[in-house]
Protein backbone atom coordinates (compact mmCIF):
# COMPACT_ATOMS: atom_id res chain seq x y z
CA UNK A 1 0.00 0.00 0.00
CA UNK A 2 1.09 3.56 -0.62
CA UNK A 3 3.08 5.67 1.80
CA UNK A 4 1.07 7.93 4.02
CA UNK A 5 -1.89 5.60 4.21
CA UNK A 6 -2.93 4.73 7.75
CA UNK A 7 -3.11 1.06 8.71
CA UNK A 8 -6.76 1.30 9.59
CA UNK A 9 -8.73 2.97 6.83
CA UNK A 10 -11.45 5.38 7.77
CA UNK A 11 -13.76 3.97 5.14
CA UNK A 12 -13.82 1.60 2.19
CA UNK A 13 -12.98 3.22 -1.14
CA UNK A 14 -15.62 2.87 -3.82
CA UNK A 15 -14.61 3.38 -7.40
CA UNK A 16 -16.64 4.26 -10.48
CA UNK A 17 -15.30 3.31 -13.89
CA UNK A 18 -16.06 5.47 -16.91
CA UNK A 19 -15.07 4.56 -20.45
CA UNK A 20 -14.63 7.69 -22.54
CA UNK A 21 -13.88 5.91 -25.83
CA UNK A 22 -11.15 3.49 -24.85
CA UNK A 23 -10.24 0.29 -26.69
CA UNK A 24 -11.28 -2.07 -23.82
CA UNK A 25 -7.67 -2.89 -23.01
CA UNK A 26 -7.53 -0.79 -19.82
CA UNK A 27 -11.08 -1.77 -18.94
CA UNK A 28 -10.34 -5.49 -18.86
CA UNK A 29 -7.25 -4.82 -16.76
CA UNK A 30 -9.41 -2.90 -14.28
CA UNK A 31 -11.76 -5.90 -14.05
CA UNK A 32 -8.74 -8.21 -13.75
CA UNK A 33 -7.66 -6.18 -10.71
CA UNK A 34 -11.01 -7.01 -9.09
CA UNK A 35 -10.81 -10.72 -9.84
CA UNK A 36 -9.26 -13.52 -7.70
CA UNK A 37 -5.57 -13.08 -8.65
CA UNK A 38 -5.37 -9.44 -7.48
CA UNK A 39 -8.62 -9.28 -5.51
CA UNK A 40 -8.76 -5.64 -4.39
CA UNK A 41 -12.10 -6.22 -2.74
CA UNK A 42 -10.22 -7.49 0.32
CA UNK A 43 -9.12 -3.87 0.90
CA UNK A 44 -12.68 -2.64 0.51
CA UNK A 45 -12.09 -1.27 -3.01
CA UNK A 46 -15.16 -1.97 -5.08
CA UNK A 47 -16.57 -0.96 -8.45
CA UNK A 48 -19.95 0.66 -8.00
CA UNK A 49 -22.73 1.18 -10.53
CA UNK A 50 -23.43 4.85 -9.90
CA UNK A 51 -21.10 7.86 -9.70
CA UNK A 52 -23.20 9.12 -6.77
CA UNK A 53 -21.83 6.33 -4.60
CA UNK A 54 -18.20 6.70 -5.65
CA UNK A 55 -15.14 8.24 -3.98
CA UNK A 56 -12.79 7.88 -6.93
CA UNK A 57 -13.33 7.98 -10.69
CA UNK A 58 -11.32 5.77 -13.04
CA UNK A 59 -11.36 7.27 -16.53
CA UNK A 60 -10.07 5.30 -19.52
CA UNK A 61 -9.85 6.39 -23.13
CA UNK A 62 -8.92 9.57 -24.96
CA UNK A 63 -12.34 11.34 -24.55
CA UNK A 64 -14.06 11.46 -27.93
CA UNK A 65 -16.22 14.43 -28.91
CA UNK A 66 -19.46 12.54 -28.22
CA UNK A 67 -18.37 11.64 -24.69
CA UNK A 68 -17.17 15.02 -23.34
CA UNK A 69 -20.45 16.15 -21.79
CA UNK A 70 -21.15 12.69 -20.41
CA UNK A 71 -17.76 12.45 -18.71
CA UNK A 72 -18.23 15.93 -17.22
CA UNK A 73 -21.70 15.04 -15.98
CA UNK A 74 -20.38 11.90 -14.29
CA UNK A 75 -17.71 13.98 -12.55
CA UNK A 76 -20.27 16.52 -11.37
CA UNK A 77 -22.53 13.79 -10.00
CA UNK A 78 -19.83 12.48 -7.66
CA UNK A 79 -19.95 13.71 -4.05
CA UNK A 80 -17.00 15.61 -2.56
CA UNK A 81 -14.23 14.83 -1.68
CA UNK A 82 -13.39 13.01 -4.89
CA UNK A 83 -10.34 11.85 -6.79
CA UNK A 84 -9.88 11.29 -10.52
CA UNK A 85 -7.53 8.59 -11.81
CA UNK A 86 -6.63 8.57 -15.48
CA UNK A 87 -5.83 5.01 -16.61
CA UNK A 88 -3.85 4.33 -19.77
CA UNK A 89 -1.65 6.21 -22.20
CA UNK A 90 -4.44 7.47 -24.44
CA UNK A 91 -6.11 9.37 -21.59
CA UNK A 92 -2.78 10.86 -20.52
CA UNK A 93 -1.31 11.88 -23.86
CA UNK A 94 -3.53 10.64 -26.68
CA UNK A 95 -1.09 7.79 -27.43
CA UNK A 96 -1.47 6.49 -31.01
CA UNK A 97 -4.58 8.62 -31.55
CA UNK A 98 -2.91 11.91 -30.52
CA UNK A 99 -3.56 13.75 -33.80
CA UNK A 100 -7.12 12.58 -34.37
CA UNK A 101 -9.83 15.11 -35.26
CA UNK A 102 -12.43 13.53 -33.00
CA UNK A 103 -10.62 13.81 -29.66
CA UNK A 104 -11.04 16.49 -27.02
CA UNK A 105 -8.64 14.75 -24.65
CA UNK A 106 -6.17 14.21 -23.06
CA UNK A 107 -8.43 13.95 -20.02
CA UNK A 108 -6.54 16.89 -18.43
CA UNK A 109 -8.47 19.15 -20.82
CA UNK A 110 -11.80 17.92 -19.46
CA UNK A 111 -11.32 16.94 -15.79
CA UNK A 112 -8.83 17.77 -13.02
CA UNK A 113 -6.80 14.55 -12.82
CA UNK A 114 -5.14 13.55 -9.52
CA UNK A 115 -3.31 10.37 -10.50
CA UNK A 116 -1.94 9.49 -13.94
CA UNK A 117 -1.31 5.83 -14.74
CA UNK A 118 0.76 5.19 -17.83
CA UNK A 119 0.94 2.00 -19.86
CA UNK A 120 -0.94 0.65 -22.83
CA UNK A 121 -2.64 -0.92 -20.97
CA UNK A 122 -1.17 -0.53 -17.47
CA UNK A 123 -0.79 -3.74 -15.46
CA UNK A 124 -3.35 -4.38 -12.72
CA UNK A 125 -0.62 -3.75 -10.12
CA UNK A 126 -0.15 -0.22 -11.49
CA UNK A 127 -3.90 0.43 -11.35
CA UNK A 128 -4.08 -0.79 -7.73
CA UNK A 129 -1.14 1.43 -6.82
CA UNK A 130 -2.88 4.43 -8.40
CA UNK A 131 -6.05 3.75 -6.44
CA UNK A 132 -3.99 3.59 -3.23
CA UNK A 133 -2.43 6.97 -4.14
CA UNK A 134 -5.89 8.47 -4.63
CA UNK A 135 -6.87 6.98 -1.30
CA UNK A 136 -3.95 8.76 0.37
CA UNK A 137 -5.17 12.04 -1.11
CA UNK A 138 -8.69 11.52 0.17
CA UNK A 139 -7.49 10.50 3.65
CA UNK A 140 -5.23 13.57 3.80
CA UNK A 141 -8.15 15.81 2.85
CA UNK A 142 -10.22 14.13 5.54
CA UNK A 143 -7.43 14.69 8.11
CA UNK A 144 -7.27 18.44 7.37
CA UNK A 145 -10.89 18.99 8.28
CA UNK B 1 -69.50 0.77 -11.88
CA UNK B 2 -68.41 2.69 -14.89
CA UNK B 3 -65.52 1.23 -16.75
CA UNK B 4 -63.11 3.88 -18.03
CA UNK B 5 -61.54 3.10 -21.32
CA UNK B 6 -57.80 2.56 -21.04
CA UNK B 7 -55.47 3.20 -23.89
CA UNK B 8 -52.36 1.17 -24.34
CA UNK B 9 -49.22 3.25 -24.21
CA UNK B 10 -45.67 2.19 -24.68
CA UNK B 11 -42.68 3.56 -22.81
CA UNK B 12 -39.34 4.56 -24.26
CA UNK B 13 -36.27 3.58 -22.26
CA UNK B 14 -32.94 5.08 -23.27
CA UNK B 15 -29.99 2.93 -22.15
CA UNK B 16 -26.48 4.27 -22.29
CA UNK B 17 -24.00 5.45 -23.33
CA UNK B 18 -21.90 5.13 -20.15
CA UNK B 19 -21.56 1.72 -18.59
CA UNK B 20 -20.14 1.28 -15.11
CA UNK B 21 -18.60 -2.12 -15.65
CA UNK B 22 -16.96 -3.64 -18.69
CA UNK B 23 -17.88 -2.41 -22.07
CA UNK B 24 -17.67 0.41 -24.49
CA UNK B 25 -20.17 3.23 -24.83
CA UNK B 26 -23.21 2.54 -27.01
CA UNK B 27 -26.73 3.93 -26.88
CA UNK B 28 -29.97 1.92 -26.98
CA UNK B 29 -33.53 3.06 -27.10
CA UNK B 30 -36.10 0.47 -26.09
CA UNK B 31 -39.81 0.75 -26.69
CA UNK B 32 -41.57 -1.34 -24.08
CA UNK B 33 -45.09 -2.35 -23.17
CA UNK B 34 -45.18 -3.49 -19.57
CA UNK B 35 -42.25 -5.85 -19.25
CA UNK B 36 -42.09 -6.75 -22.96
CA UNK B 37 -39.76 -5.12 -25.43
CA UNK B 38 -41.57 -3.98 -28.58
CA UNK B 39 -38.83 -2.23 -30.49
CA UNK B 40 -35.13 -1.47 -30.19
CA UNK B 41 -32.96 1.23 -31.68
CA UNK B 42 -29.16 1.32 -31.43
CA UNK B 43 -26.96 4.40 -31.81
CA UNK B 44 -23.24 4.03 -32.26
CA UNK B 45 -20.21 6.23 -32.73
CA UNK B 46 -19.18 7.11 -29.20
CA UNK B 47 -15.82 5.42 -29.62
CA UNK B 48 -14.96 6.97 -32.98
CA UNK B 49 -11.28 7.91 -32.76
CA UNK B 50 -10.52 8.54 -36.43
CA UNK B 51 -8.22 5.54 -36.75
CA UNK B 52 -8.65 5.05 -40.49
CA UNK B 53 -7.96 8.74 -41.05
CA UNK B 54 -4.83 8.60 -38.88
CA UNK B 55 -3.52 5.74 -41.05
CA UNK B 56 -3.03 8.08 -44.01
CA UNK B 57 -0.11 9.73 -42.23
CA UNK B 58 1.62 6.53 -41.15
CA UNK B 59 3.56 3.74 -42.74
CA UNK B 60 2.33 0.11 -42.75
CA UNK B 61 4.51 -0.91 -39.78
CA UNK B 62 3.18 1.97 -37.68
CA UNK B 63 -0.36 1.05 -38.72
CA UNK B 64 0.12 -2.41 -37.21
CA UNK B 65 0.31 -0.76 -33.78
CA UNK B 66 -2.63 1.47 -34.61
CA UNK B 67 -4.67 -1.58 -35.69
CA UNK B 68 -3.80 -3.29 -32.44
CA UNK B 69 -5.49 -0.49 -30.52
CA UNK B 70 -8.81 -0.73 -32.37
CA UNK B 71 -9.87 -3.16 -29.67
CA UNK B 72 -7.90 -4.31 -26.66
CA UNK B 73 -9.51 -7.75 -26.56
CA UNK B 74 -8.95 -8.41 -30.29
CA UNK B 75 -5.37 -7.15 -30.25
CA UNK B 76 -4.17 -9.98 -32.46
CA UNK B 77 -6.92 -10.27 -35.07
CA UNK B 78 -6.90 -6.67 -36.33
CA UNK B 79 -3.15 -6.59 -37.07
CA UNK B 80 -3.54 -10.13 -38.50
CA UNK B 81 -6.22 -9.07 -40.97
CA UNK B 82 -4.25 -5.94 -41.87
CA UNK B 83 -1.11 -8.00 -42.46
CA UNK B 84 -3.05 -10.40 -44.68
CA UNK B 85 -4.37 -7.45 -46.71
CA UNK B 86 -0.91 -5.92 -47.13
CA UNK B 87 0.62 -9.29 -47.99
CA UNK B 88 -2.01 -9.79 -50.69
CA UNK B 89 -1.39 -6.33 -52.11
CA UNK B 90 2.41 -6.63 -52.05
CA UNK B 91 2.49 -10.34 -52.92
CA UNK B 92 4.55 -11.35 -49.89
CA UNK B 93 4.48 -14.94 -48.68
CA UNK B 94 5.25 -15.45 -44.99
CA UNK B 95 7.50 -18.41 -44.07
CA UNK B 96 5.82 -21.71 -43.23
CA UNK B 97 6.82 -21.60 -39.55
CA UNK B 98 5.41 -18.08 -39.13
CA UNK B 99 2.03 -19.27 -40.43
CA UNK B 100 1.88 -21.92 -37.71
CA UNK B 101 2.97 -19.44 -35.03
CA UNK B 102 0.23 -17.08 -36.19
CA UNK B 103 -2.36 -19.83 -35.76
CA UNK B 104 -1.10 -20.49 -32.20
CA UNK B 105 -1.35 -16.79 -31.29
CA UNK B 106 -4.78 -16.47 -32.88
CA UNK B 107 -6.15 -19.50 -31.05
CA UNK B 108 -4.74 -18.36 -27.68
CA UNK B 109 -6.55 -15.09 -28.24
CA UNK B 110 -9.76 -16.94 -29.08
CA UNK B 111 -9.60 -19.01 -25.88
CA UNK B 112 -8.86 -15.90 -23.76
CA UNK B 113 -11.75 -14.04 -25.35
CA UNK B 114 -14.26 -16.89 -24.96
CA UNK B 115 -13.28 -17.50 -21.32
CA UNK B 116 -13.65 -13.77 -20.67
CA UNK B 117 -17.06 -13.87 -22.31
CA UNK B 118 -18.19 -16.86 -20.24
CA UNK B 119 -17.46 -14.85 -17.09
CA UNK B 120 -19.31 -11.78 -18.36
CA UNK B 121 -22.33 -13.87 -19.37
CA UNK B 122 -22.46 -15.47 -15.91
CA UNK B 123 -22.19 -12.02 -14.30
CA UNK B 124 -25.12 -10.76 -16.37
CA UNK B 125 -27.47 -13.37 -14.93
CA UNK B 126 -26.22 -12.74 -11.39
CA UNK B 127 -23.88 -15.74 -11.09
CA UNK B 128 -20.76 -13.90 -9.89
CA UNK B 129 -19.07 -17.03 -8.55
CA UNK B 130 -18.65 -18.23 -12.12
CA UNK B 131 -17.30 -14.80 -13.16
CA UNK B 132 -14.49 -15.16 -10.61
CA UNK B 133 -13.90 -18.81 -11.52
CA UNK B 134 -13.53 -18.09 -15.24
CA UNK B 135 -11.40 -14.99 -14.71
CA UNK B 136 -9.09 -17.03 -12.53
CA UNK B 137 -8.68 -19.39 -15.49
CA UNK B 138 -8.14 -16.40 -17.72
CA UNK B 139 -5.21 -15.19 -15.61
CA UNK B 140 -3.36 -18.41 -16.53
CA UNK B 141 -3.89 -17.55 -20.19
CA UNK B 142 -2.75 -13.98 -19.59
CA UNK B 143 0.44 -15.39 -18.06
CA UNK B 144 0.95 -17.50 -21.18
CA UNK B 145 0.32 -14.49 -23.44
CA UNK B 146 2.84 -12.46 -21.45
CA UNK B 147 5.35 -15.30 -21.67
CA UNK B 148 4.98 -15.61 -25.45
CA UNK B 149 4.50 -11.95 -26.44
CA UNK B 150 5.88 -9.83 -23.61
CA UNK B 151 2.65 -8.09 -22.71
CA UNK B 152 -0.69 -9.06 -21.27
CA UNK B 153 -3.11 -7.27 -23.58
CA UNK B 154 -1.50 -5.46 -26.50
CA UNK B 155 0.77 -8.09 -27.95
CA UNK B 156 2.73 -6.42 -30.76
CA UNK B 157 3.46 -9.85 -32.22
CA UNK B 158 2.41 -9.47 -35.87
CA UNK B 159 4.61 -8.03 -38.54
CA UNK B 160 4.30 -7.89 -42.30
CA UNK B 161 5.83 -11.02 -43.80
CA UNK B 162 6.04 -13.06 -40.61
CA UNK B 163 5.84 -12.87 -36.86
CA UNK B 164 8.09 -11.13 -34.33
CA UNK B 165 8.75 -13.79 -31.74
CA UNK B 166 9.53 -17.46 -32.15
CA UNK B 167 8.38 -20.28 -29.90
CA UNK B 168 11.50 -22.23 -28.94
CA UNK B 169 11.71 -25.79 -27.57
CA UNK B 170 12.06 -24.61 -23.97
CA UNK B 171 8.83 -22.60 -24.25
CA UNK B 172 6.71 -25.59 -25.17
CA UNK B 173 6.37 -27.10 -21.63
CA UNK B 174 4.78 -23.87 -20.38
CA UNK B 175 2.27 -23.93 -23.25
CA UNK B 176 1.35 -27.58 -22.71
CA UNK B 177 1.05 -26.96 -18.95
CA UNK B 178 -1.44 -24.16 -19.56
CA UNK B 179 -3.37 -26.25 -22.09
CA UNK B 180 -3.55 -29.15 -19.63
CA UNK B 181 -4.74 -26.80 -16.90
CA UNK B 182 -7.45 -25.58 -19.28
CA UNK B 183 -8.49 -29.11 -20.19
CA UNK B 184 -8.76 -30.04 -16.51
CA UNK B 185 -10.92 -27.02 -15.79
CA UNK B 186 -12.90 -27.30 -19.01
CA UNK B 187 -14.95 -30.16 -17.55
CA UNK B 188 -15.79 -27.97 -14.54
CA UNK B 189 -16.95 -25.13 -16.82
CA UNK B 190 -18.91 -27.49 -19.05
CA UNK B 191 -20.73 -28.84 -16.01
CA UNK B 192 -21.58 -25.37 -14.73
CA UNK B 193 -22.74 -23.98 -18.04
CA UNK B 194 -24.52 -26.96 -19.52
CA UNK B 195 -25.94 -28.86 -16.54
CA UNK B 196 -26.61 -26.10 -14.01
CA UNK B 197 -30.32 -25.47 -13.58
CA UNK B 198 -29.92 -21.70 -13.10
CA UNK B 199 -28.13 -21.11 -16.37
CA UNK B 200 -30.47 -23.40 -18.31
CA UNK B 201 -33.53 -21.57 -16.99
CA UNK B 202 -32.18 -18.16 -17.90
CA UNK B 203 -30.78 -19.03 -21.30
CA UNK B 204 -32.96 -21.68 -22.93
CA UNK B 205 -35.51 -20.21 -25.31
CA UNK B 206 -34.30 -16.65 -24.65
CA UNK B 207 -33.06 -14.26 -27.35
CA UNK B 208 -33.73 -16.54 -30.30
CA UNK B 209 -32.03 -15.75 -33.61
CA UNK B 210 -33.44 -17.95 -36.37
CA UNK B 211 -31.30 -19.24 -39.20
CA UNK B 212 -33.18 -17.03 -41.71
CA UNK B 213 -32.56 -13.90 -39.63
CA UNK B 214 -28.92 -14.80 -39.09
CA UNK B 215 -28.46 -15.09 -42.86
CA UNK B 216 -30.55 -12.02 -43.65
CA UNK B 217 -28.78 -9.77 -41.13
CA UNK B 218 -25.31 -11.11 -42.00
CA UNK B 219 -24.42 -12.21 -38.48
CA UNK B 220 -20.89 -13.58 -38.18
CA UNK B 221 -18.84 -15.80 -35.93
CA UNK B 222 -20.20 -17.79 -32.99
CA UNK B 223 -23.46 -15.82 -33.11
CA UNK B 224 -24.33 -17.12 -36.57
CA UNK B 225 -22.91 -20.61 -36.04
CA UNK B 226 -25.09 -20.98 -32.93
CA UNK B 227 -28.06 -20.41 -35.26
CA UNK B 228 -26.93 -23.26 -37.49
CA UNK B 229 -25.23 -21.28 -40.28
CA UNK B 230 -21.99 -22.95 -41.27
CA UNK B 231 -19.75 -19.94 -41.73
CA UNK B 232 -16.15 -19.87 -40.54
CA UNK B 233 -13.32 -18.12 -42.37
CA UNK B 234 -10.82 -20.64 -41.01
CA UNK B 235 -12.56 -23.40 -42.97
CA UNK B 236 -13.91 -21.40 -45.94
CA UNK B 237 -10.56 -19.95 -46.97
CA UNK B 238 -7.41 -21.65 -45.85
CA UNK B 239 -5.27 -18.72 -44.77
CA UNK B 240 -2.33 -18.99 -42.33
CA UNK B 241 -1.77 -22.68 -41.66
CA UNK B 242 -5.44 -23.58 -41.23
CA UNK B 243 -5.37 -25.48 -44.52
CA UNK B 244 -2.96 -28.05 -43.06
CA UNK B 245 -4.86 -28.51 -39.82
CA UNK B 246 -7.81 -30.72 -39.02
CA UNK B 247 -10.59 -28.18 -38.58
CA UNK B 248 -14.29 -28.30 -39.32
CA UNK B 249 -17.38 -26.15 -38.71
CA UNK B 250 -18.75 -26.33 -35.21
CA UNK B 251 -22.45 -25.81 -34.57
CA UNK B 252 -24.29 -26.57 -31.32
CA UNK B 253 -26.01 -29.66 -32.82
CA UNK B 254 -22.68 -31.51 -32.45
CA UNK B 255 -23.56 -31.80 -28.79
CA UNK B 256 -27.34 -31.49 -28.56
CA UNK B 257 -28.50 -32.72 -31.99
CA UNK B 258 -30.67 -29.65 -32.47
CA UNK B 259 -30.20 -25.97 -33.21
CA UNK B 260 -32.43 -23.46 -31.45
CA UNK B 261 -30.39 -20.28 -31.89
CA UNK B 262 -31.03 -19.17 -28.30
CA UNK B 263 -28.60 -17.89 -25.68
CA UNK B 264 -28.00 -21.44 -24.45
CA UNK B 265 -26.84 -22.50 -27.91
CA UNK B 266 -24.45 -19.56 -28.02
CA UNK B 267 -22.97 -20.73 -24.69
CA UNK B 268 -22.52 -24.29 -26.04
CA UNK B 269 -21.03 -22.90 -29.24
CA UNK B 270 -18.32 -20.94 -27.43
CA UNK B 271 -17.46 -23.80 -25.08
CA UNK B 272 -17.06 -26.15 -28.05
CA UNK B 273 -14.86 -23.58 -29.77
CA UNK B 274 -12.56 -23.37 -26.73
CA UNK B 275 -12.09 -27.12 -26.98
CA UNK B 276 -11.46 -26.89 -30.73
CA UNK B 277 -8.87 -24.14 -30.21
CA UNK B 278 -6.99 -26.21 -27.63
CA UNK B 279 -6.86 -29.04 -30.20
CA UNK B 280 -5.62 -26.66 -32.93
CA UNK B 281 -2.75 -25.35 -30.76
CA UNK B 282 -1.71 -28.91 -29.94
CA UNK B 283 -1.77 -29.83 -33.65
CA UNK B 284 0.38 -26.79 -34.45
CA UNK B 285 2.94 -27.63 -31.77
CA UNK B 286 3.19 -31.19 -33.13
CA UNK B 287 3.45 -30.41 -36.83
CA UNK B 288 5.22 -27.04 -36.83
CA UNK B 289 8.16 -27.03 -39.31
CA UNK B 290 11.45 -25.35 -38.45
CA UNK B 291 12.79 -22.36 -40.35
CA UNK B 292 12.68 -18.59 -40.50
CA UNK B 293 9.90 -16.64 -38.84
CA UNK B 294 10.04 -13.53 -40.98
CA UNK B 295 10.75 -12.92 -44.68
CA UNK B 296 12.48 -9.57 -44.35
CA UNK B 297 13.83 -8.75 -40.87
CA UNK B 298 15.12 -5.33 -41.96
CA UNK B 299 12.19 -2.92 -41.53
CA UNK B 300 13.52 -0.05 -43.72
CA UNK B 301 14.06 -2.49 -46.60
CA UNK B 302 10.53 -3.86 -46.16
CA UNK B 303 9.06 -0.35 -46.08
CA UNK B 304 10.96 0.53 -49.23
CA UNK B 305 9.51 -2.53 -50.92
CA UNK B 306 5.98 -1.62 -49.76
CA UNK B 307 6.41 1.96 -51.00
CA UNK B 308 6.62 0.73 -54.57
CA UNK B 309 3.48 -1.38 -54.33
CA UNK B 310 0.62 -0.21 -56.48
CA UNK B 311 -2.44 -2.29 -55.77
CA UNK B 312 -5.05 -3.36 -53.28
CA UNK B 313 -5.65 -6.27 -50.96
CA UNK B 314 -8.30 -7.75 -48.70
CA UNK B 315 -7.52 -9.60 -45.50
CA UNK B 316 -10.05 -11.84 -43.78
CA UNK B 317 -9.50 -13.43 -40.40
CA UNK B 318 -11.81 -15.32 -38.06
CA UNK B 319 -11.63 -13.25 -34.87
CA UNK B 320 -13.13 -14.58 -31.63
CA UNK B 321 -16.32 -12.65 -32.42
CA UNK B 322 -16.49 -13.45 -36.12
CA UNK B 323 -15.07 -12.45 -39.44
CA UNK B 324 -12.93 -9.31 -39.49
CA UNK B 325 -12.18 -7.76 -42.90
CA UNK B 326 -9.47 -5.24 -43.70
CA UNK B 327 -9.14 -3.57 -47.10
CA UNK B 328 -6.00 -1.71 -48.01
CA UNK B 329 -4.91 0.16 -51.14
CA UNK B 330 -1.48 1.53 -52.04
CA UNK B 331 -0.91 4.10 -54.79
CA UNK B 332 2.76 3.30 -55.42
CA UNK B 333 3.95 6.82 -54.55
CA UNK B 334 3.43 7.33 -50.85
CA UNK B 335 4.66 5.30 -47.94
CA UNK B 336 1.28 5.40 -46.22
CA UNK B 337 -1.68 3.55 -47.75
CA UNK B 338 -4.12 5.39 -49.99
CA UNK B 339 -7.09 3.82 -48.15
CA UNK B 340 -7.53 1.51 -45.22
CA UNK B 341 -10.96 0.19 -44.32
CA UNK B 342 -11.82 -1.97 -41.32
CA UNK B 343 -14.97 -4.03 -40.88
CA UNK B 344 -15.08 -5.46 -37.37
CA UNK B 345 -17.39 -8.39 -36.49
CA UNK B 346 -19.45 -6.42 -33.98
CA UNK B 347 -20.89 -4.26 -36.79
CA UNK B 348 -22.59 -7.35 -38.17
CA UNK B 349 -23.64 -8.67 -34.80
CA UNK B 350 -25.46 -5.49 -33.77
CA UNK B 351 -28.44 -5.81 -36.09
CA UNK B 352 -29.31 -9.35 -34.88
CA UNK B 353 -29.91 -7.77 -31.46
CA UNK B 354 -33.18 -6.37 -32.76
CA UNK B 355 -34.93 -9.73 -33.51
CA UNK B 356 -33.31 -11.22 -30.40
CA UNK B 357 -34.57 -8.55 -28.02
CA UNK B 358 -38.07 -8.09 -29.46
CA UNK B 359 -40.69 -9.71 -27.24
CA UNK B 360 -38.29 -10.38 -24.39
CA UNK B 361 -38.38 -8.97 -20.86
CA UNK B 362 -36.36 -6.03 -19.54
CA UNK B 363 -34.54 -8.36 -17.13
CA UNK B 364 -33.25 -10.34 -20.11
CA UNK B 365 -31.57 -7.34 -21.82
CA UNK B 366 -28.16 -7.88 -20.15
CA UNK B 367 -27.78 -11.56 -21.04
CA UNK B 368 -29.14 -11.20 -24.59
CA UNK B 369 -26.94 -8.21 -25.36
CA UNK B 370 -23.94 -10.02 -23.90
CA UNK B 371 -24.72 -13.25 -25.76
CA UNK B 372 -23.36 -11.92 -29.05
CA UNK B 373 -20.14 -10.98 -27.20
CA UNK B 374 -20.34 -7.36 -28.31
CA UNK B 375 -17.23 -5.26 -28.30
CA UNK B 376 -19.58 -2.60 -27.06
CA UNK B 377 -22.73 -3.00 -25.13
CA UNK B 378 -24.43 -0.88 -22.62
CA UNK B 379 -27.03 -1.60 -20.04
CA UNK B 380 -26.26 0.91 -17.38
CA UNK B 381 -28.08 4.17 -17.08
CA UNK B 382 -31.71 3.82 -17.88
CA UNK B 383 -33.94 6.86 -17.62
CA UNK B 384 -37.62 5.97 -17.65
CA UNK B 385 -39.66 8.89 -18.88
CA UNK B 386 -43.28 8.50 -17.85
CA UNK B 387 -45.04 11.63 -19.10
CA UNK B 388 -43.78 14.46 -16.94
CA UNK B 389 -42.28 12.12 -14.30
CA UNK B 390 -38.68 11.19 -14.91
CA UNK B 391 -36.53 8.85 -12.95
CA UNK B 392 -33.40 6.90 -13.59
CA UNK B 393 -32.55 3.28 -13.54
CA UNK B 394 -28.96 2.16 -13.19
CA UNK B 395 -27.26 -0.90 -14.54
CA UNK B 396 -27.31 -2.25 -10.99
CA UNK B 397 -31.07 -1.95 -10.96
CA UNK B 398 -31.25 -3.95 -14.19
CA UNK B 399 -28.79 -6.41 -12.73
CA UNK B 400 -30.99 -6.71 -9.62
CA UNK B 401 -34.05 -7.33 -11.81
CA UNK B 402 -32.06 -10.01 -13.58
CA UNK B 403 -31.07 -11.70 -10.30
CA UNK B 404 -34.64 -11.50 -9.05
CA UNK B 405 -35.83 -13.29 -12.15
CA UNK B 406 -33.34 -16.09 -11.49
CA UNK B 407 -34.59 -16.38 -7.89
CA UNK B 408 -38.21 -16.41 -9.07
CA UNK B 409 -37.52 -19.20 -11.52
CA UNK B 410 -35.66 -21.21 -8.88
CA UNK B 411 -38.76 -21.39 -6.68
Amino acid sequence: MAKGLTKAFKKALWVYHCNSGSCNGCDIEIIAALCPRYDVERFGIRLVGSPRHADALLVTGPVTRQMVDKVQRIYEQMPDPKAVICVGNCGNTGDVFYESYNLVGPIDNVLPVDVHVIGCPPRPEAIIFAVAKAWTKLETLEGKK
Amino acid sequence: MKQTATTKTSYHIPVGPIHPALKEPVFFEFEIEGERIVDVDVKLGHVHRGIEWASRKRNPIQILYLAERICGICSFCHPAAFTLAVETAADIQAPERAEYLRVIQGEIERITSHVLWAGVAAHEIGFDTVLFLTWQMREKLMDLTEYLCGNRVTKGIMTIGGIRRDITEDMIPKITDTLNYLKDNFEKLRKIFLDDKTIRMRSQGVGILTKENALKLCAVGPTTRASGVKKDVRVDTSYFAYGDLDIDFITPDVLTNEVNGDVYDRIIQRLLEVKQSIGLIEQCLDTMPSGDIVVEPKIPKLLNQLKKVNGEGVGRHEAPRGEVIHYVKFDGENESPYTWKVRAPTYNNILPWIPMLKGEQIADIPIIAASTDPCMSCTNRVAIADGSKKYEMQKEELHRLSIEKTRRLMK
